[in-house]
């Protein structure tokens, strides 16, 4: 009621808005950074060299990497208000692609995952744009399609592709510059064209718009929305698919049972991110903050010796349970 | 209201005609999200009768229904979840935690044990549904336990897998009654229960009102929350249960596999069964043999010497194809 | 400029059976800001839909700029120049305000990427015209609603419109920002674009708009300067009756109930909700019908939900039975005898996948029910008692209520308010779009429950309410602009009411014993 009259008061002033809604937009787009900070600050004090030292944080970067790739992805896939169950099977069955592909060399062993990734993406993103099925079942669907094919090319998980260790992408993948493993600046680099393309082009913007109340606003405003939804699935179904070449890279070889639940761990680190798993409002640079909080604390879990790595799951769900119900009591007051 | 939708403005009630020819295709489609799933398990079960040697063995169809029990049981409960228009990712995480308990708390005895793993259950689903009804979306909600849920098993569980030597579990697990194994029995009587309180229960008709017309069952009066809640606590319920008769046959607690992925498997059974996502109906019938045929291709496939990741392709275009069929209903 | 931004020339437009749009012309000038009104269901939302691409004519047509046109659907129309704006911001709340006004057409650099600085500063420089000063970075949907309609409106125009459409802007801005919106129309008119502005409000008509059109059942009735016409004139028109007073008693289909002095066992206080009601108060007493009367948009359905507690209420208070309600929710309402059936059958009524059985005894579960079971007995009784007593048709009590005529609907919403005997019925347009047998069926019913002592709150069209209310209290701009009792109750006055400017409305605001 307050908001009421202050808006009766001074109708087109910037003051209408209030102090409190700026404060919970503040806290949804910053607040993983803050509690990252916090939680790396106490890992410092804690652990000392044994958190912060060069090897553990290396390691840390790589794991991190692989989820920062597919929860990118999934970021543009939420933002635009959908869903993609699939990703974590796309991971697995570019991995094994990527190993099988590698009897052509490199060229192969990147192109032929990719291409099919590539092209589950673009079904998923006909059947949800398109087709108007639910991004949810469509994406359960690619999920046991994807891992299908994966275990139909690995012969059910009895053949294991090796990579060839004098290939090019082993040597990359495996490779270290000042200290950092060569997968992690490449998915860096993969996010930062990410961040350009969503915060910098039209397509980026018409991503949010078409996440807006069921893309119903953007279409009003002469928006192509199926179009620009088959666009973030193909890209989601991609960032997995490299994300499976780079761990195909660095283990030289493809496994199919690989990124079981990275689709969940994802969507996590996207929702913790501050993300609306609505669509239409978000940041990268919460999912980065989102991947890294998840990561770090399974990593200071994983230095207490003697906690089982279990409690990074109870920590990790806890969280993301309290993210959100801290977004809907936040919403609610916003609506009062 | 803003003014003059056609039908309104006309005072009249049949205002839009649909053009003939799309109203029988869509009636035909309405057939098969209705009647799809019976017509693709008889198919495959006529199929299995003629080419697969040894399918029609009490022993062969026994070991079909044991497998697909578990499966059954955590759908029946998504089924009702899936009525009210939500859905609960948590439902495998829930069977660990059943499995996780029983081992701790057998030292009272098979019984308390079992109530403290179902009575667990209920817990996991009474915050799902009080999420739910705060108004968190259920995909996240639930999400939320689905990771929680399975790290809390495995720390309860220290992260080991425990033999239990209990006859009781064990016939709970494998035992028969008159040549029905238990686990189908048991599925039968929640499919049973389930079919019976949706029909005769004023607690099923408020569940199919909050799913079919929430707006309407909170003008109506009724308890849309608690329905909410109450909901989730069964699916935690059946969930656990479940996680129990798993136990049972394998003879030991697994709180890292025990339901993995079997929410999966649940959505699909039901999805398959031709119950909307939407909510506001729910097929008892149609998600049982949603989980029947799934189950079954896996089987067949396996027979012929095929692979499994052929059986997960076809599942993949079966769920596709089911919810297509959905789609055309909702849209006339 | 003698020639027209755009013309509708007889235009007709048919769902089914029904005539949407018979004949209808419509002239749109340069500089000029012609309103747009009627009643529920008179045919504009349709009339803006054809002038856009949505719907194509069946008859007559579109003349734009000169040229005869058929736009594909909004966007096409867009390019041609018409850009609507809608009662309900059709904009991305959670998007920026300068990303709002320019989604579409963002400004890019040569290397292909957004100019962001560029976008921030057009997008000031575009508001700043409209004396809207914000920063533009901000989330549309943090801002007031009046900023917002602005936004729509700038994005609207800064597209280079001939004609904007503005449907029902204003129904949900203060006063305040109605007056800006007034003064954004005035310049507007100076560039020589053509508004059409569809509006419930008689007073910015008067204010805002030069020309006037009513139309009322898909016919334009009325279309000439403002400065010709008169309130009531206008109002009659869009009701549809004759300004010369229709006395009470010639149509009615009942008698006067016997009120009598009993207490109200409904009395509402002082409601208030934002952009809706500003201190309306009402009281029913046993056996008495009271009716709201009102435009459209006036608060008398607001006034009926937030009596039954269906909208959460800034302030206000509701008695029932003498007793002071702190909480107060439908179901509240329910158990302590007040019941609502509502205006929106299909959004907020049936719920169209359960028999007609379920849907009748929805409310009532809890008394039908033993030890968690429905009582097959006392559900059948129920059931087969009211589908008897309001003569619902169907095939059987376990059709699926989805599949029944909308006048069958709303009898079975009806029976389900009814089988809890209910102290106070609210009815929210009872008889909108069913056939007229069922439609009298169920007035007969109300006058009938009525003399059984009901009280009932009556939402409904001028003629219905005249007929068969004890009480009426006319609603204006969500303020009780008066209150007419038996014999005072006829078409002239309550019209009267309504078409009094504010000024001269100094009867509202309290309900007087």
């Amino acid at each position: 009621m307050t908001t009421g009259q202050a808006e009766r008061a001074a109708p087109f002033s910037p003051a209408a808005g209030t102090g409190r809604t700026r404060l919970a937009s503040l806290a949804r787009r910053h607040g993983a950074a803050l509690v990252l900070a916090l939680v790396v600050l106490l890992g410092t004090l804690t652990f000392g060299s044994s958190f912060t030292g060069p090897g553990n944080l290396g390691a840390i970067a790589l794991d991190a990497s692989y989820l920062l790739l597919v929860a990118t992805g999934m970021t543009f896939v939420i933002l635009a208000g959908g869903i993609d169950l699939s990703v974590g099977s796309v991971l697995a069955l570019s991995g094994v692609l990527a190993a099988y592909g590698s009897r052509w060399g490199t060229a192969g062993a990147v192109l032929l995952p990719l291409a099919v990734c590539g092209l589950i993406g673009l079904v998923n993103g006909v059947l949800v744009g398109r087709a108007r099925l639910a991004p949810f079942v469509v994406t359960l669907a690619t999920l046991l399609f994807a891992r299908g094919l994966a275990f139909a090319v690995s012969q059910e998980g009895n053949r294991v592709y090796i990579i060839p260790a004098d290939l090019a992408l082993t040597r990359i993948g495996q490779a270290n510059v000042l200290g950092v493993g060569v997968p992690v600046l490449i998915a860096l680099t993969a996010f930062a064209a990410a961040g350009v393309v969503l915060n910098r082009t039209r397509f980026g913007l018409r991503v949010f718009a078409a996440g807006n109340g069921d893309g119903h606003a953007a279409e009003l405003m002469g928006l192509p929305v199926a179009r620009i939804r088959v666009r973030v699935y193909v890209l989601s179904s991609l960032l997995a698919g490299l994300a499976g070449v780079l761990i195909a890279a660095q283990t030289a070889s493809g496994l199919p049972t690989l990124g079981e639940g990275r689709e969940l761990e994802a969507i996590a680190a996207v929702v913790i991110g501050g993300t609306l798993l609505t669509g239409g409002a978000g940041t990268l640079g919460g999912t980065l903050a989102g991947v890294l909080l998840l990561k770090v604390i399974q990593n200071l879990i994983n230095q207490v010796g003697t906690l089982s790595s279990a409690y990074q799951q109870v920590v990790s769900g806890t969280f993301l349970v309290l993210v959100v119900l801290v977004q809907a009591a936040l919403a609610r007051r916003r609506r009062q | 209201m803003p003014a003059g939708s056609p039908a309104v403005a006309s005072g009249a009630v049949q205002a839009v005609s649909v053009p003939e020819g799309r109203t029988r295709v869509a009636g035909r489609v309405t057939w098969l999200s209705d009647y799809g799933v019976y017509l693709a398990l008889g198919l495959l079960l006529s199929f299995n009768l003629v080419f697969t040697p040894n399918f029609a063995t009490v022993a062969n169809l026994r070991l079909q229904l044991v497998q697909v029990a578990p499966v059954a049981i955590v759908a029946l409960g998504m089924a009702l979840v899936i009525g009210t228009g939500g859905i609960d990712l948590s439902v495998g995480s829930t069977m660990a935690i059943a499995a996780a308990l029983l081992p701790l708390y057998l030292g009272y005895g098979i019984w308390p044990a079992i109530a403290v793993a179902v009575f667990a259950g209920g817990a996991v689903g009474l915050v799902n549904g009080g999420l739910v009804a705060y108004g968190i979306q259920p995909i996240v909600a639930t999400l939320g336990l689905l990771v929680a849920g399975r790290g809390t098993a495995l720390v309860v569980a220290d992260g080991r897998l425990v033999e239990i030597f209990d006859p009781t579990l064990t016939a709970i697990g494998g035992g028969q009654v008159l040549g029905v194994p238990l686990p189908v029995l048991a599925a039968l009587t929640v499919a049973a229960a389930a079919g019976f309180v949706l029909r005769r229960a004023a607690f099923g008709r408020r569940l199919l009102a909050v799913g079919g017309n929430r707006p309407a069952a909170l003008l109506a009066g009724l308890p849309v929350r608690r329905t909410l809640v109450t909901v989730y606590v069964i699916s935690g319920v059946l969930a656990a249960m479940a996680g129990v008769l798993t136990t049972g046959r394998q003879g030991a607690s697994d709180p890292s596999f025990t339901g993995l992925l079997i929410e999966l498997s649940a959505i699909t059974a039901v999805v398959v069964g031709g119950t909307p996502l939407a909510g506001g109906r729910v097929r008892i019938l149609g998600t049982l043999m949603g989980a029947l045929l799934m189950q079954l291709i896996i089987a067949t496939v396996i027979q012929h010497d095929l692979h499994d990741s052929t059986a997960r392709m076809i599942q993949a275009a079966i769920i596709v194809a089911a919810v297509y069929a959905q789609r055309d209903r909702s849209g006339t | 400029m003698n020639e027209p931004v755009c013309e509708a020339h007889a235009i007709s437009k048919r769902f089914g059976g029904t005539l949407a749009l018979d004949h209808v012309s419509l002239r749109l000038d340069a500089g000029e800001a012609h309103a747009l009104v009627g009643e529920n269901g008179a045919g504009k939302s349709t009339l803006i839909k054809v002038l856009t691409g949505v719907h194509r004519p069946d008859g007559g047509a579109v003349r734009h700029l000169g040229r005869p046109v058929s736009f594909s659907g909004p966007a096409d129309a867009q390019d041609a120049g018409i850009s609507t704006i809608y009662q309900e911001v059709e904009l991305a709340p959670l998007l920026s305000v300068a990303d709002n006004l320019f989604l579409g057409r963002e400004p890019i650099t040569r290397l292909g990427l957004l100019d962001r600085s560029r976008l921030r500063r057009e997008a000031t420089e575009v508001l700043a015209r409209y004396g809207v000063a914000v920063d533009v970075r901000r989330p549309l949907g943090e801002l007031g609603l009046g900023i917002r309609q602005m936004v729509a409106i700038a994005r609207a125009v800064s597209a280079r419109a001939r004609l904007v459409i503005m449907d029902e802007a204003t129904s949900s801005l203060a006063p305040r920002e109605v007056d800006r919106l007034a003064e954004v129309i005035e310049v507007l008119r100076e560039q020589g674009i053509a508004i059409l502005y569809v509006t419930h409000k008689l007073d910015e008509v008067f204010r805002v708009c030069q020309r006037v059109s009513v139309l009322r059942d898909g016919r334009l009735v009325r279309t000439g300067p403002v400065r010709e016409t008169s309130r009531i004139g206008l109002v009659a028109a869009m009701l549809g009756r004759p300004v010369a007073e229709v006395r009470r008693g010639v149509t009615s289909f009942g008698e006067a109930h016997e009120v009598g002095r009993a207490a109200p066992v409904l009395r509402a206080e002082s409601l208030v909700r934002e952009h809706a009601l500003h201190g309306v108060s009402v009281e029913v007493r046993p056996g008495e019908v009271v009716g709201l009367a009102g435009l459209l948009g006036s608060g008398r359905s607001e006034t009926a939900r937030a009596v039954f507690g269906a909208d959460p209420l800034d302030a206000g208070s509701v008695e029932v039975a003498g007793r002071a309600r702190r909480r107060w929710n439908p179901a509240i309402a329910i158990r302590s005898g007040v019941c609502m059936v509502p205006e929106d059958r299909k959004a907020e009524g049936v719920v169209p996948g359960l028999s007609v059985r379920d849907n009748i005894t929805l409310a009532a579960l809890p008394r039908l029910t033993r030890g968690g079971l429905v009582s097959r007995r006392a559900r059948d009784r129920v059931v087969d008692a009211f589908i008897r007593r309001l003569r619902i048709k169907v095939s059987s009590p376990d059709q699926k209520v989805g599949e029944l005529s909308g006048g069958n609907q709303q009898k079975v919403l009806l029976a389900r308010m009814l089988c809890l005997h209910p102290a106070v019925l609210i009815l929210d347009e009872p008889t909108r779009g069913i056939d007229i047998g069922a439609k009298a069926e169920i007035q007969a019913l109300i006058d009938e429950l009525a003399q059984e002592g009901l009280g009932v709150l009556l939402v409904a069209e001028l003629e219905e309410i005249v007929e068969g209310a004890d009480t009426v209290v006319v609603l204006r701009d969500g303020t009780a602009a008066g209150v007419l009792r038996g014999a005072e109750i006829g078409e002239r006055p309550i019209m009267e009411l309504i078409a009094a400017a504010d000024s001269d409305g100094a009867a509202g605001g309290r309900f007087d014993d």
